[in-house]
């Protein structure tokens, strides 16, 4: 068995944490379109491993107001999926949903909430079955919450449960976006004994992460 | 008040300065932003802790990541660029529950723990805790100036407020 750092573990395995998180966000961004019926693209995904006081400054700043959805992963991998949206964008996407096209501003009432949740979980479950279908793991989500607030807020939730095992978070993000004003984030953030998981699930041998 | 330079500062992370200088970190969610100012001398630091407990985990080599050993390299931080060690005071903010999950039992409830361990390691170290925000459910962006002793705290469709 390998012993592999969190930096090593990125630089070998890039590629391959890359195209997880393109068949899953693929998975995710078709899931999407085909719910509100529009056209998205997606980035080719990221494999960040961050220091904690770099995390906030990912994903457009710290201060940024995003509604962030989250759910806990548990089963053969543990960590966390979160769908991150700039605050316009779930606005616009609740609009569609919802049938409320002059609707305005970042105050979600409680049923657009609920939307956009049910969202989440659509599209992260999308993502995740992918993931699931492709290691053979099994991957199951809790229910999603949501907060819509700072992204440094939002995202010290996923940091401080990574941050009990490890000095860096590593985490797989892919942007989507479309020519009307949708865009947001899919972030993928396995824990480490899970990165070993699914690293021998692949066929790439037996490595201990630390 | 004169306008000086203000540092920011991320997840565990930490920043010594004087006036009119200031610091900042922006989004705290669950994590504690403690300030810690000598008032005579006027200087000041942040620190932008996550976790509550260095000796809960094995890995805690990253100082400003626990509010336990992180207070401690606060104070010796701010000793060492000229304030005072009995005349120190701290303000406190963060600690929220982000998510509603958070508020189940107290192994998940991490705001509510950091805050706790933040105020008792103060205790500890008899620095009074002259204000404190904490607790609730949304994020806080913190501006700390140590000239005055202000702590700015701003978040999300809600009006500044002053510690």
């Amino acid at each position: 068995m390998a012993n592999l750092s969190l930096e090593q573990l990125t630089e070998q395995y890039a590629d391959l944490l890359k195209e997880l998180g393109n068949i899953g966000a693929g998975n995710a961004t078709s899931a999407l379109s085909q719910m509100l019926d529009l056209k998205l693209d997606m980035s080719v995904p990221e494999v960040r491993l961050l220091e904690f006081k770099n995390v906030g400054q990912a994903m457009g700043g710290a201060d940024q107001i995003m509604v962030g959805i989250y759910l806990m992963v548990e089963g053969d991998i543990d960590g966390s999926m979160m769908f991150l949206l700039s605050s316009p964008s779930a606005r616009h996407l609740v609009n569609i949903m919802m049938q409320t096209p002059d609707a305005t501003g970042e105050n979600f009432t409680e049923i657009e909430l609920s939307a956009l949740k049910e969202v989440g979980n659509i599209i992260t479950g999308a993502y995740l079955n992918s993931l699931s279908m492709m290691t053979n793991l099994a991957i199951v989500p809790s229910v999603p919450y949501v907060a819509v607030d700072m992204l440094g807020a939002i995202l010290s939730v996923p940091a401080i449960a990574f941050g009990t095992e490890a000095d860096q978070i590593l985490l797989i993000d892919t942007q989507f976006f479309s020519d009307v004003k949708l865009e947001g984030y899919f972030v993928m953030l396995p824990d480490m004994e899970s990165y070993s998981k699914i690293l021998s699930a692949l066929g790439m041998g037996d490595h201990t992460i630390s | 008040m004169a306008e000086g330079k203000v540092t920011i500062i991320g997840m565990a992370d930490l920043a010594v300065c004087t006036p009119p200088d200031g610091i900042t970190t922006l989004g705290l969610g669950s994590c504690v932003g403690i300030a810690i100012r000598d008032p005579i001398s006027k200087v000041g630091g942040l620190i932008h802790i996550m976790l509550p407990d260095s000796t809960a985990v094995a890995n805690n080599k990253n100082i400003p990541k626990f509010a336990d050993t992180g207070i401690e390299e606060l104070v010796k931080q701010v000793v060492e660029k000229g304030a005072l060690r009995s005349r120190l005071v701290a303000k406190i903010a963060g600690g929220a529950q982000m998510f509603a999950f958070q508020s189940g039992n107290e192994a998940v409830r991490v705001g509510d723990r950091n805050v706790a361990a933040s105020l008792a390691k103060l205790k500890e170290m008899r620095i009074p805790v002259l204000a404190q925000d904490t607790g609730d459910s949304y994020g806080r962006t913190v501006i700390f100036y140590p000239e005055t002793g202000d702590y700015i705290i701003k978040a999300v469709g809600k009006p500044e407020k002053v510690i």
